[in-house]
């Protein structure tokens, strides 16, 4: 057992070091609002340096730009970046996720026009993915793309939960494109210029009252025959594939929430009567076990990846602690510190409000618990009632059950 | 950075996993709920195994392990209910090796059988609130012996409740506090104490009461670190059994909510006990991931391993109490009867919790580290 850097490692954390120390002058605020401008242009102008020095798209293959290491040195450079107090890149979807996807599913004419602009944050992206009615149960979309005589795409729909739309030059978007068939077979994933006609974004207001994601309307917006990514019908697997991804990147970037047991210990530690109370230190001790607990797992989870191993839903079991024991932190601190944690813009406030959407944030924590207990502890499934059924059918079966309900 | 096991610890997981299997100790336990003296005496497969001498140093006889290696056996123990007093021995042995003491090689051997008195390390700055005299003795964290220091020889008073393996141990190994409050640690014959064997609803677990009444011995040549290391390796050893436990609880859940069919579907396929299972799988691998935090600390990070070991101890205690109940819930009427295997595993839980300060000690002790590190911060 070895927390420490192999000699490659530490030698590439001393070039990952020196960059920084170089470039941090030039780099924004580690933090601020994205409804600014100013501030979303410099953090894009923040990536293109971060992407000429190396230190974007470290995982990614050299042919596209990246660096072609492993996530040990993903990890490193996110260590070092956090230690810098300099902020990341600005398109964690986009590098993480969605270039990952076209990598994998991607004509080399998409590869060749898309990825160098995307690492180098010239071209925002956002994922396209949940809506109002499909969200944990993402085969469920109702965003229909219609082949016209031509080859080309006429698409309409809603997406929602949209990180990053309002200033994104491109989204990757999985839409229905038969529903005569079961609904994991009908879907088709495609590129879309944010610029489109029919293509508005409105920000959703969260519970902060701050809008970090997005509404995305669709109107009979027209795509080219070669927006599709992947095969036509075979939509799901590219899902998959930009899904693990999203594992991944969650699993190697929790750190950057900022759940850390020890920012929770000094909020209560300047109260002498709090510290000494002993409800007030069970519940900082549970808290803090499960923080700790959920760094080490991520260790764990790094070392398999190491290993070669790919990451399975059971990562999804670190993201439910580190949120639930977020949730219990600030419940903590505002027993404790009373109706001034609740101040509007500051710091307990927004992650007391931030908490209860993050709950549902990359699938609700009901659905991974079925599908953690189904493909992790080999538990059988429930029984399913959309299995094998034309999705077409499917949606009127749902309407005509809701009737006789209501 | 690599967490994975290494060869060597698979084998002696591996190892372990098999020796214990083959002494059937789950049916003993069962055999035990009616009669304790049934238990079956595993010291001789301990020592078979070496484990005696897992932390003893390779120039005394012992294999030099380190805290996870022990943590790796105690997980197995765990698992199947060994009776096999890694609790009593391993924290003493620590200290003994520690102050190189002359019979280690014997001990290493297993010819030589020590237990280690409980002492949560005197003098700490931070003795958490809500704690009484009278409760602090109810679990097991009372007041240390008194010690006289004579030379290289020291003599206690005082009283240890509820001590893992005291009965059959030849030496004991004890830390006491001098009237100037610094404390000493020394090591007497189990003949120079009394000793009453108590068995405490789990019939897995073999504990004593311990008086010494001006009980002389060899000091130990081990300063307050030392001491302290032993408490909070012995609350890492108490983790590591019950993630064991938690594993065996959940494993037998798992296969009844597979094959029990109601309504005409297997148990398993219903959110209820799926989410109730995933719950207990969950805090397992918690407490399995802060084994490791211990483990790193015990060796690369001294100073932390309080915190580590404690953090370790809280969570695995709370998976284990979640993962008896759920195995009970999951089996329905069945797994609270004698019938089945479940109430082995809720009594193991159950005393489990209660030891060594109790979980709630180790939870009260997370916060008192993290508080003195924001302070020092």
């Amino acid at each position: 057992m070895d927390l420490s850097d192999s000699p490659d490692q530490a030698r590439y954390r001393e070039t990952v070091r020196a960059w920084l120390a170089a470039h941090r002058d030039a780099a924004p605020p580690a933090s601020g609002s994205n409804e600014d401008e100013a501030y979303i242009a410099a953090r894009r102008r923040w990536q293109g340096e971060l992407a000429e020095g190396g230190l974007a798209g470290v995982t990614w293959p050299q042919e596209y730009g990246g660096q072609g290491l492993g996530p040990i040195e993903h990890v490193i450079v996110n260590q070092e970046i956090s230690a810098a107090g300099v902020p990341g890149i600005l398109d964690t979807i986009g590098v993480g996720m969605l270039g990952p996807t076209l990598i994998a599913h991607g004509t080399d004419a998409q590869k060749a026009r898309h990825l160098g602009p995307m690492l180098h944050g010239d071209e925002v992206w956002c994922q396209l993915f949940s809506e109002p009615a499909a969200g944990s149960d993402l085969a469920g979309i109702q965003a229909r793309a219609r082949r016209q005589d031509d080859g080309s795409w006429r698409l309409s729909g809603q997406k929602v939960w949209t990180t990053n739309a309002q200033f994104a030059s491109f989204g990757l978007l999985l839409a229905r494109t038969d529903a005569d068939v079961p609904k994991h077979k009908g879907l088709t994933m495609f590129v879309v210029p944010m610029d489109a006609p029919g293509v508005t974004v409105r920000g959703l207001r969260q519970i902060s009252g701050e809008a970090e994601f997005n509404e995305v309307f669709f109107d009979d917006v027209h795509l080219d025959a070669d927006a599709v990514v992947g095969q036509v019908d075979d939509g799901w697997r590219t899902a998959l594939t930009t899904l693990m991804f999203e594992r991944l990147t969650i699993g190697l970037g929790t750190e950057g929430l900022g759940y850390k047991e020890g920012r929770f210990a000094k909020a209560l530690a300047a109260d002498a009567a709090a510290r000494r109370h002993p409800e007030v230190r069970r519940r900082l001790g549970e808290i803090a076990t499960d923080l700790i607990a959920v760094k080490f797992g991520g260790y764990r989870a790094l070392t398999a990846l190491q290993r070669g191993q790919i990451p399975g839903p059971e990562a999804g079991l670190a993201k439910v602690t580190l949120v639930n024991a977020a949730i219990a932190a600030g419940e903590l601190i505002a027993d404790t510190l009373g109706p001034d944690a609740l101040e509007d813009g500051g710091e307990w406030a927004y992650m007391i409000s931030f908490l209860p959407g993050l709950k549902s944030a990359g699938g609700t924590e009901e659905i991974l618990r079925n599908t953690i207990g189904e493909r992790v502890l080999g538990l059988p499934p429930e029984p399913r009632l959309d299995k094998g059924i034309a999705f077409s059918e499917l949606r009127s079966r749902e309407r005509e059950a809701a009737a006789v309900t209501r | 950075m690599n967490l994975a096991l290494t060869d060597e610890q698979e084998l002696l997981r591996e190892a372990a996993r098999g020796s214990l299997a083959r002494a059937g100790t789950i049916a003993a336990a069962r055999a035990a709920l009616e009669d304790p003296a049934a238990a079956p005496d595993l010291w001789p497969l301990a020592v078979e195994a070496g484990w005696p001498g897992l932390l003893i140093s390779e120039d005394h006889g012992g294999a030099d392990l380190g805290a996870f290696d022990a943590m790796l056996v105690a997980q197995e123990c765990g698992r199947v209910l060994a009776r096999v007093p890694l609790l009593g021995v391993l924290p003493a042995t620590a200290l003994l090796d520690a102050a190189g003491h002359e019979r280690l090689e014997a001990i290493a051997a297993g010819e030589v059988r020590t237990a280690w008195l409980p002492a949560r390390p005197p003098g700490d700055a931070d003795e958490g609130p809500g704690w009484t005299v009278e409760r602090a003795r109810r679990m097991g964290r009372e007041p240390a012996p008194r010690a006289t220091v004579d030379g290289d020889e020291v003599a206690f008073t005082g009283s240890v409740a509820w001590v893992p393996d005291a009965a059959g141990a030849e030496l004991l190994v004890v830390v006491g506090v001098t009237g100037e409050g610094e404390p000493v640690a020394g090591a007497i014959d189990a003949a120079a104490a009394s000793i009453e064997a108590v068995v405490r609803y789990d019939a897995t677990r073999g504990l004593g009461h311990v008086t010494l009444d001006g009980a002389r011995g060899t000091r130990l040549d081990v300063g307050a670190e030392q001491v302290a290391r032993a408490w909070y390796l012995a609350q890492a050893l108490l983790a590591a059994e019950s993630v064991g436990a938690s594993e065996a609880a959940l494993e037998m859940a798992v296969a009844y909510a597979k094959e029990r069919f109601t309504f005409g579907r297997a148990i398993g396929s219903y959110q209820a006990i799926k989410h109730g299972l995933t719950e207990v799988l969950r805090l397992l691998e918690n407490a399995r991931s802060l084994l490791y935090y211990a483990g790193y600390t015990f060796a690369d990070r001294p100073a932390e391993f309080p915190l580590a070991a404690s953090a370790a101890r809280s969570a695995a205690g709370r998976a284990l109490d979640f993962a008896a109940r759920q195995n009970i819930t999951t089996h329905g009427g069945i797994g609270a009867t004698w019938e089945h295997d479940a109430p082995l595993f809720f009594r193991r839980a159950q005393l489990s919790r209660r030891l060594l300060g109790g979980t709630s000690d180790a939870t009260d002790r997370v916060a008192g580290e993290l508080l003195a590190a924001a302070d020092a911060a």
